[in-house]
């Protein structure tokens, strides 16, 4: 992230974060009819972090410990070589079979949706899931694949000059999700 | 970050860039132990295997590495290319270049021979074995291994008993195990201790009694059987009964000390077939080790920065 850049506008407070994230809990439950063979995948970093509070609120609802698992995608970029000086790999480790499960992908914003093409091949290297369903905070736009996310907890238009920046408690120590621009 | 191009020896890369290359590898070992051993990081990339001694464990363990990041291999020995036909170095991996490859791994029986290529062609090098010089992955599939099973490097007391003169894994062991703030004992009849070598700061030792005392871990190298005819030490009954690894010597060590060895074994020899097959040895774990480690290497080199 350049110096330059500066908050031009919060989106989402602690509160607010809270609140998608107990929605698209319960939507996660209605859309798949309870938690039978579900099971959500976070995408590192702040993706798992949210994957567990989604984890942790559906069994609030539902009374149900629903397995998490974390993958790390940078293996199955199509941009490697752009990567330029940061090809650190962070851990995978997804500790059920995702064969005939019913995969929630959970990262914090979905962009030009090259992360989720990624996430979604290391998952079929993984096995063979009944579907993948995709979980965001943020949907920032901007997509240069056919991908959507099916769980949003804010969409929110913004400049490709723009960066939306989602800080966590667990990563960063602090709550909320900014647009950060230039000037 | 590995700013470098090559991977030549471990005595010239620092404890920072091991230690990337041990963390990626356990990262690379998660897929070494999924039922599809296969990502697609390297798509595209074509690496060769240039080999001027013969060799089953790290050719192999180099192509299933380059094969399971999805690479292009392509495998040349001296004794079936044109090599024969009297073909030099230079010409021969400059066509190699020429034809597209990104990465060549080179074991050859001179020492140096990693390092020339660097100055020949613009394709990453990476040394797999040169003469008595430098083998540095097996050093760090030992480092990596020993990591995993002790959880740090540093402060351990480790042990390399054999032909330490010729033995170009103890040279990589050597560096590895001292940068990353091990203390390094070396152990060997004196006709098989390299001048000078207590310069590196590791300890010399000829009474493996002695050196092994307290030991977190002791790495057996092998006896070529084919240095006996030099004279190098009277008779292999001898140096198993003054340097071999058997349960009795064993116990001088830490309970919980390693047995390593880069193996192929002499057992009975070096090693007994006791201890080899023992809880402690983790030579098996070493050879699953240095494909995922290699994974690392190659994704480092050819797959991070702009090879």
């Amino acid at each position: 992230m350049s110096d330059k850049m500066r908050q031009k506008a919060q989106i989402l407070d602690k509160e607010g974060i809270r609140r998608a994230l107990v929605r698209i809990a319960h939507e996660i439950i209605e859309r798949n009819k309870g938690t039978e063979k579900i099971a959500l995948i976070g995408i590192q970093r702040r993706g798992v972090p949210l994957a567990n509070r989604l984890s942790g609120y559906i069994r609030e609802i539902e009374n149900k410990e629903i397995p998490v698992g974390v993958l790390d995608i940078t293996l199955y970029r199509d941009d490697l070589t752009t990567l330029a000086h940061q090809p650190i790999l962070r851990r995978t480790e997804v500790p059920f079979p995702v064969k005939n499960q019913k995969i929630v992908l959970v990262d914090d914003v979905i962009y030009t949706g090259r992360t989720i093409r990624a996430a979604m091949d290391a998952i079929m290297d993984l096995g063979r899931p009944n579907i993948i369903q995709l979980a965001v905070l943020v949907d920032r736009g901007h997509r240069e694949l056919p991908i959507r996310a099916d769980y949003i907890g804010k969409s929110t238009p913004t400049s490709s000059k723009e960066i939306v920046a989602v800080r966590l408690q667990e990563i960063d120590g602090q709550e909320g999700v900014f647009i950060l621009g230039e000037g | 970050m590995v700013q470098k191009k090559n991977l030549i020896g471990l005595e010239h890369i620092d404890a920072h860039e091991i230690e990337l290359i041990l963390d990626t590898a356990v990262a690379m070992k998660e897929i070494v132990s999924r039922p599809v051993r296969k990502v697609p990081t390297l798509r595209g990339r074509t690496i060769t295997n240039l080999f001027y001694e013969p060799s089953t464990r790290t050719r192999t363990s180099f192509e299933l590495a380059a094969k399971f990041l999805n690479a292009d291999v392509i495998n040349i020995s001296s004794s079936a290319s044109s090599v024969v036909k009297g073909e030099s170095l230079k010409d021969t991996v400059r066509t190699i270049e020429a034809m597209g490859t990104d990465v060549v791994i080179i074991r050859h029986p001179m020492a140096g021979a990693a390092n020339l290529l660097t100055g020949w062609i613009e394709a990453s090098v990476v040394n797999a074995g040169d003469g008595a010089h430098e083998h540095p992955t097996q050093g760090l599939l030992d480092l990596f291994t020993v990591r995993e099973k002790k959880g740090v490097l540093n402060g351990l007391k480790i042990v390399i008993v054999g032909d330490i003169l010729h033995s170009r894994v103890a040279r990589s062991d050597i560096w590895g195990f001292l940068k990353m703030g091990a203390s390094v004992s070396v152990c060997g009849p004196a006709t098989m201790m390299p001048v000078g070598v207590e310069r590196t700061g590791a300890a010399v030792s000829c009474s493996i009694d002695e050196a092994i005392k307290d030991a977190d871990v002791i790495i057996m190298l092998r006896i070529q059987l084919e240095r006996q005819k030099a004279g190098l030490f009277p008779s292999l009954r001898e140096y198993a009964r003054l340097f071999g690894l058997n349960s009795e010597r064993l116990s001088l060590a830490k309970r919980d000390a390693l047995v390593m060895h880069p193996g192929p074994m002499n057992r009975g020899i070096e090693i007994s077939g006791e201890v080899a097959d023992s809880l402690q040895s983790v030579i098996n774990e070493q050879v699953t080790n240095g494909v995922a480690v290699r994974m690392a290497v190659l994704y480092l080199l050819a797959g991070g920065g702009d090879a």
